[in-house]
């Protein structure tokens, strides 16, 4: 029975998040006291260094690494900037962190203000997360008042202080580029990398952007230490990763657990398995920019790399759960409908090849794609994924690639027996009723809008195809099974 | 317009800009204080607070076509978020945004006509687990049933009272 273990979320749930107190007595703001008091800065990089943490926020960069670089370039102002654009559809884990504990975010940010030599602090919160926003502008006033933020922090000469910037509804600002560039005012289309935002970001300046949940774990590493966080994971992803559950999963919401937990235990032992006792049939991990994991892999200890192998990827650790009655081409449709709809536009391949990968999965949805039309879909994903300027153009085509890999049974239905095996697309479904379990209740009749079913009463009735509209009211309505869906 | 509304109008926004800095980086949020109070960034605007901050008024509208939460358009006292993404849509978000186009007669992306309500989709709200979520201006509703959609409508529509939007007034442009 695979166990929970909470770092980034240790104190969320169990105290008062409006109580700067409360976090002080579970040991909030003792890493920062630490660090000014005793650490000086490159020995605070080497911590986080050697615990081996790396971002939560999908990409998986070295944090300390990225500190380091920071450190480096000579400044006269560095910044240091929260990620809490959290964006992806079925995460919702930097949102929990800053409702639950806004306090450990912003000690986490001191401390690595202190690191890299900056004194300034911003975090780019999205505007959809009201509550988050409010506790979090709570945490830094009380912050403040107590002297945690502000001028020389407990003495040290360290000045250090944060704002807030809200995002305003577009989700490619989660790239950090993008991001930079909302900061300072301007649209929010990213940059090529290099130059990296450690060396050259907000207004030209080494800045280190990390998300809230790569925050969360930093006041743990510098009290606990990083020995104690190397000895959590996998050789090379270390500590733990907070997943949110979400879909046909019978317990949903927040989870954390180490690195190299198989996705078997998050799914059976902890997530309590398939809603109804349905079949497990994918999980897609890291939003519209993974990909689909099946049974063949839930024995895969989930690290950055091993998802990466399987064509999936980390993300920001969201993981909607889909039973047999989900179509993988729906499905794949789906994310794609919603990249469309937030590719900033800068670059072609992600705001023309977006739309045209939605316009090959419509028609299949819609039984008219061609098995050309799947090879089509095929060489355009792979030629998005070479050219797409950032990481949200270059992932995009992932749910696509991934489900014709692993689904290519079901893609091949839709095209040649132009079936949807899991009864979710409409136009391919055909209603009939069985002619010996029909008793002639005529409730199928009464409920169709079309007016298509036709038979007399006690005896079986007739779906007339031509003019059934394929609303499913006939299959809802029938208390004898009798109302077939193919 | 009146010569005095636009003399307010624009001593709003150089009050904001002095709030947050005359750079560059005080472009978005004094266009989310001006989308706030007036509920849609008129022509007027992007030209007093281009002249503000010394740019070009069309790299004002450059940001304001950019995002979803600031735009052209005049949207309603209370803007309706559904959220449309995937866990949502698995447990019946469909249900919702019918029950909400028949009670406010109008279609997602529009406003009803007495400037009151807006219905417009939005892309994850991170309620994934209690899902269908629904935001309304700055209030979350998670769990939603087309029974409460009534409810929730209710409830906004008996807040039209004046003192819940003192400090707002009706654009004047």
């Amino acid at each position: 029975m695979a166990q929970q273990l909470r770092i980034a979320t240790r104190n969320s749930g169990f105290i008062d998040p409006e109580n700067i107190r409360d976090y002080i007595g579970v040991g909030g703001y003792e890493g920062l006291a630490k660090c000014l008091t005793e650490m000086t800065p490159e020995k605070v990089i080497e911590v986080v260094t050697i615990s081996g943490l790396r971002g939560r926020g999908g990409g998986g960069f070295p944090t300390g690494v990225k500190w380091s670089f920071a450190r480096r370039y000579d400044s006269d102002q560095k910044y240091i900037v929260c990620n809490a654009d959290e964006g992806d559809p079925g995460a919702f884990m930097d949102r929990a962190v800053l409702e639950g504990d806004p306090h450990s975010v912003v000690e986490a940010m001191a401390i690595a203000g202190y690191a890299i030599g900056a004194t300034i602090g911003t975090v780019y919160i999205r505007a959809e997360y009201p509550l988050a926003i409010q506790r979090l502008l709570k945490a830094i006033e009380d912050a403040r008042a107590i002297g945690f933020l502000g001028k020389d922090l407990f003495g040290s000469g360290f000045d250090f202080d944060i704002e807030l910037k809200y995002g305003a509804g577009a989700f490619v600002c989660g790239e950090e580029t993008a991001l930079i560039h909302s900061m300072e005012g301007k649209r929010g289309e990213p940059t090529v990398k290099p130059p990296f935002p450690a060396q050259s970001g907000y207004w030209g300046k080494p800045t280190v952007v990390n998300n809230v949940e790569t925050f969360a774990n930093i006041p743990a590493i510098i009290v606990k230490g990083a020995e104690w966080f190397n000895t959590i994971g996998t050789e090379k992803s270390k500590g733990t990763k907070v997943f949110a559950l979400a879909g046909k999963i019978r317990n949903t919401g927040l989870i954390e657990v180490p690195m190299g937990t198989t996705l078997r235990e998050v799914i059976y032992d902890i997530g309590g398995g398939i809603v109804g006792g349905k079949a497990f049939k994918a999980v897609q991990t890291g939003g519209p920019s993974g990909g689909a994991l099946t049974y063949k892999d839930l024995d895969v200890a989930i690290d950055y790399d091993s998802l990466i192998q399987r064509g999936s990827m980390m993300g920001s650790g969201g993981m909607i759960v889909m039973d047999e009655d989900d179509c993988m081409v729906s499905i794949a449709k789906f994310f794609l409908d919603f990249t469309m709809d937030e590719t900033c536009g800068k670059c072609t391949p992600c705001r023309i090849g977006s739309k045209r990968l939605y316009e090959i999965l419509e028609k299949t949805t819609l039984g008219k794609a061609t098995m050309e039309d799947m090879d089509t879909l095929k060489s355009l994903s792979n030629a998005i994924k070479d050219t797409a300027l950032c990481g949200l153009g270059q992932t995009m085509p992932n749910p696509v690639l991934s489900t014709m890999r692993v689904f290519e049974d079901e893609y091949r239905a839709h095209v040649i027996d132009h079936k949807c095996p899991a009864g979710v697309c409409r136009s391919l479904l055909q209603f009939t009723i069985d002619y010996d379990k029909c008793v002639g209740c005529t409730m199928c009749a009464r409920a169709c809008p079309a007016d298509a079913i036709s038979g007399n009463k006690k005896e079986p009735h007739v779906i007339d195809q031509t003019k059934c509209i394929k609303c499913g009211a006939c299959f809802e309505k029938c208390r004898f099974d009798a109302v077939l869906k193919q | 317009m009146l010569v005095s509304e636009r003399e307010q109008l624009r001593e709003n926004i150089e009050q904001w800009v002095a709030q947050y800095g005359s750079d560059r980086s005080a472009l978005i949020p004094v266009l989310q204080e001006v989308q706030r109070k007036y509920h849609h960034i008129s022509e007027y605007v992007m030209q007093v607070v281009a002249d503000t901050l010394n740019i070009h008024p069309v790299e004002v509208y450059g940001v304001v076509s950019f995002y979803s939460f600031i735009g052209l358009r005049p949207k309603g006292r209370f803007i309706i978020r559904l959220c449309r993404t995937i866990s949502c849509a698995m447990q019946g978000n469909n249900r919702i945004a019918r029950q909400l186009e028949n009670d406010l007669g109008i279609h997602f992306g529009e406003t009803t006509p007495d400037g009151n309500f807006t219905l417009e989709w939005a892309n994850c709200l991170g309620m994934c687990d209690r899902g269908p979520a629904m935001l309304v201006n700055d209030r979350i509703f998670t769990q939603v049933t087309p029974e409460s959609v009534h409810e929730i409508l209710d409830e906004c529509r008996k807040a039209f009272g004046a003192h819940t939007f003192q400090g707002e007034e009706t654009c004047p442009l």
